[in-house]
């Protein structure tokens, strides 16, 4: 059902990585190394700056995909991907944006399961990609059929 | 500080076991993230949803996995990093992570990791490259 979805993508967003966003992030993860807050060892580090935990995208707006529907219960997040050209710095600006990547249905435990896959970038202001992320929703057929009422 | 140059195929990283979940684990995660799903926070939402009780964010615990590699942010960074979602994480449970060197190709370090409760079970596996400069 969400087949004619595959290929839409959202408009970017322009995200801030904030210094204070990631140093709540690095808590809330239990890793509170002071890479990602204390100035100084950002400043002696290579980086010459703090940077950010791996998964802090998760953080970021990326936008709205026109017509995508997905309820805001009864999801279950299956797998997820990062990939990194380099790690994002505290302080940069990073354009977001998602797009459908694939969407299928699998025979499994819970009936007929609906997989989408969102895929989502974000880049520098030049438009360079700096790191990109899959997510695997897993949608299962009871919460399908309340979609389509 | 230790290196991962030193490291061989087939050694682990050093094991980092969790304090047990907490509500306040998972409220915070819940500010820091974004992520303001119920049923990770409030118990009627979860049994709402068919839950014994609230589950950890999937993403609480990936980003708890991620911290066996940050000590070494001058020699790298995490290139790749792939999970599947294995199993669910609930209040009290005792989560331990690990990261085992599989490959080494070039200046990529390709590690299994993985996080498992107390009952030794995986509730998250997957991969992560450690690109080196």
């Amino acid at each position: 059902m969400f087949n004619d979805q595959i290929g839409k993508q959202s408009t970017k967003v322009k995200n801030a990585v904030e210094r204070g966003a990631v140093k709540k992030f690095a808590e809330a993860i239990g890793d509170l190394h002071p890479i990602y807050f204390d100035e100084d060892t950002g400043r002696l580090s290579r980086y010459k700056n703090n940077i950010a935990p791996p998964t802090f995208p998760r953080v970021f707006d990326y936008g709205v995909i026109a017509g995508l529907n997905l309820p805001n219960k009864g999801l279950i997040h299956g797998e997820q991907t990062f990939h990194y050209k380099r790690p994002l710095v505290v302080g940069e600006d990073v354009y977001c944006y998602s797009k459908v990547k694939n969407y299928f249905e699998k025979k499994g435990n819970f009936g007929q399961m609906g997989f989408l896959v969102l895929e989502s970038f974000g880049e520098d202001e030049a438009g360079n990609v700096i790191f990109s992320s899959t997510s695997t929703i897993v949608i299962s057929e009871a919460v399908r059929k309340v979609l389509v009422k | 500080m230790s290196t991962l140059t030193q490291l061989q195929i087939g050694e682990s990283l050093p094991e980092v076991q969790l304090e047990p979940v907490s509500r306040m684990d998972l409220i915070k995660y819940s500010g820091a993230s974004g992520d303001f799903n119920p049923i990770h926070t409030i118990d009627d939402e979860a049994k709402k949803a068919g839950l014994p009780g609230i589950i950890a964010h999937g993403m609480w615990t990936m980003g708890n996995l991620a911290k066996l590699f940050t000590e070494y942010y001058e020699e790298g960074f995490v290139q790749d990093y792939s999970i599947r979602f294995k199993g669910m994480v609930f209040l009290n449970d005792v989560v331990t992570l690990k990261a085992t060197l599989k490959e080494l190709q070039d200046q990529n370090l390709r590690f299994i990791v993985e996080a498992v409760n107390q009952q030794g079970n995986e509730v998250l596996k997957g991969e992560v490259v450690y690109h080196q400069y």
